[in-house]
């Protein structure tokens, strides 16, 4: 196979030079302040978390199997985006490069999501959504219960707030669990399916980095890997009573943490970032 | 409000009504509240299952058009303000069918009917939301309308139906404000968002009209709802009010009324306006509406993909007492 041609031929290499000159200066990526890293990925990971989550349960408004669902549904959501508000928000202020949370949720590209892949799955059906929660729910609780107890007062601060809703979602999501799992013949195959579906998307929440194994080190965030046996005792518990089968396998997806994601974030985000993105500057 | 041409009973005369009939008639008239185990006739306990059923199916599915832009909020706050006005409005559905139950019909039956198309939800939810102006027209000119009927009914005649109002007037007037908070970031905004602000004014504003329902020279079903205090005041009255509360809001965000007939008749102490076209409010209520099929269809698929939801919950609940039933033997 012959060898390909140099493209940088004299009139390229001078178009080149030429358009460089013409732009000086390509718009900079924002950095962390040094040292701070780590705990602005950190932040990343729990405010995209409920970011995405939040949007994909805010999906459902109007188009739930029952009103009392449609309000519920609904308020998760809110705790979620409202929470999304305050994680992001302490981000930027990390980061220190003036970035509110909204620069944050609205003008970035799905790399540079932190959020674990379980929030972006699609919503299925209501069963399906409803299994996703009680699995993140179980593992925000633990997490939450963790970042209480923080160094950072800040970080403290904002999961005793967001501790005492996520309690009250996981008390939901695991009656509804229970009651669906334990229903009629169909619902527990809608269930039991979900939790099939899924639990490869449950491994990456207890996988560290070395970015978590800084924070643990410095007392900011608990090690992913301590929050396993508290969510196994809740499933454990849950999903007994309600006649579902605890999956196998161990194979986790992964990637979430780090930005690569699956492909529905893409769709996510040229969703929930429409207006921003056509209307660059606009105040609303 | 969110009842339009309810239908009613004709108008009896104090000499034609029974001796129960009068008797009921001058409770009214005194300002009594009718309680749900009170004697009523039978007329007005249809006039008001049709009303405040058709009041909740507004609620219900006027969750849609403004669901339609939840994903699509421009920042954190704008989506937690409107996921909290979505849910407040299936909130209010709950009150809603609540007060009809104690009417005796439950929700699964008019959810029914409206499924099968046998009851009406408002016209207004029959137009899209196309841009994110539409979520502040949405908020000052239909919940804004929604008030204008709202708060007379405060003091409708029925208990339960006036006590639900007084809860929903307050939230609906928060509603309203948040709605004109978004026009005037719109109205104030980069030419583009000034664009849209008129845009969803040109397009909201004559159904927004027809929401107080047809005028009152053909209006056939107002006399026997006026006499039960069901109804408080005329479709043109309402509207009149409307009309002249919302102009000079109008005026204040910069944005043009879409009616080059409306003029301050300082005689009548409010605007002329131009009527909306009725031919198209009746098209809507016969179903061609450009939403019609969509907004019922999607209110039939959640009913319908969520059979095996409530079937696994009622199924549930009798396990659970079938099991204490047989721990107490």
């Amino acid at each position: 196979m012959p060898s390909l041609p140099d493209m940088n031929t004299p009139e390229v290499a001078d178009l080149a030079r030429r358009e460089a000159d013409a732009h000086p200066a390509h718009p900079t990526v924002p950095q962390p302040d040094a040292g701070q890293e780590a705990l602005f990925e950190t932040l990343l990971r729990i405010g995209d978390s409920t970011l995405i989550l939040g949007h994909r349960v805010s999906e459902w408004c109007g188009h739930s199997p029952a009103l009392e669902e449609d309000i519920a549904l609904a308020n998760v959501a809110l705790d979620l985006i409202g929470q999304t508000q305050l994680w992001l928000g302490l981000a930027g202020e990390v980061e220190g490069q003036g970035r509110s949370a909204d620069d944050l949720a609205y003008l970035r590209d799905a790399w540079d999501f932190r959020n674990l892949l379980i929030c972006e799955r699609p919503n299925g059906d209501f069963g399906h959504t409803l299994m996703r929660q009680f699995l993140f729910d179980a593992w925000h609780h633990e997490l939450l219960k963790g970042l209480a107890a923080s160094s950072d007062p800040r970080v403290a601060e904002i999961a005793a707030k967001a501790g005492k809703e996520v309690a009250y979602h996981l008390e939901r999501s695991s009656d509804l669990v229970v009651r669906l799992g334990d229903g009629t013949e169909e619902s527990h195959r809608r269930m039991q399916e979900a939790l099939d579906a899924l639990w490869p998307y449950t491994g990456e929440m207890f996988l560290g980095d070395d970015k978590d194994a800084d924070m643990a080190a410095r007392g900011i965030a608990p090690d992913p890997a301590s929050l396993r046996a508290g969510w196994d005792e809740t499933l454990r518990h849950v999903l007994t009573e309600a006649t579902l089968q605890i999956p196998e396998g161990d194979f986790a997806h992964k990637g979430g943490k780090q930005g690569i994601h699956t492909e529905h974030l893409g769709y996510i985000l040229a969703e929930m970032q429409f207006l921003q993105r056509a209307y660059p500057g606009a105040s609303w | 409000m969110y009842a339009q041409l309810v239908k009613s009973e004709g108008t009896k005369t104090r000499e034609e009504m029974t001796p129960e009939e009068l008797a009921f008639q001058e409770r009214i008239d005194r300002g009594e509240k009718i309680e749900p185990k009170e004697w009523m006739p039978e007329g007005y306990r249809k006039t008001l299952i049709r009303q405040i059923g058709q009041h909740a199916h507004s609620e219900i599915v006027g969750q849609l058009p403004e669901g339609n832009w939840i994903t699509r909020a421009p920042t954190l706050e704008r989506k937690a303000i409107l996921l909290a006005k979505v849910q407040d409005e299936a909130g209010h559905g709950l009150y809603l069918y609540s007060a009809a139950e104690t009417l005796g019909v439950s929700r699964d039956e008019l959810m029914e009917l409206l499924h099968a198309g046998k009851m009406k939800y408002s016209s207004i939810f029959n137009y899209p939301t196309l841009t994110w102006a539409d979520m502040g027209a949405v908020g000052w000119l239909v919940d804004g309308a929604a008030i204008m009927n709202q708060v007379p009914l405060q003091r409708t005649s029925y208990g339960p139906y006036s006590r639900a109002m007084i809860r929903i007037c307050k939230e609906e007037s928060f509603h309203q404000r948040q709605g004109y908070a978004i026009m005037m970031k719109m109205a104030q905004g980069t030419p583009a968002q000034k664009r849209m602000a008129q845009d969803a004014l040109n397009r909201l504003w004559y159904p927004a009209l027809m929401m107080f329902g047809p005028s009152d020279k053909d209006s056939v079903h107002s006399a026997q709802s006026m006499a039960w205090k069901i109804k408080m005041n005329t479709n043109d009255e309402l509207r009149q009010k409307f009309v002249d509360q919302t102009v000079p809001q109008a005026e204040y965000l910069g944005l043009t009324v879409p009616d080059p007939n409306l003029k301050w008749n300082e005689e009548k102490g409010g605007y002329d306006f131009s009527e909306p076209d009725w031919s198209e409010f009746y098209d809507v209520l016969a179903g061609n509406g450009p939403c019609n099929k969509d907004r019922l269809g999607a209110r039939v698929k959640a009913w319908e993909d969520g059979a095996w939801f409530r079937e696994g919950l009622m199924a549930h609940a009798e396990k659970a007492a079938a099991r204490r039933a047989q721990a107490a033997e």
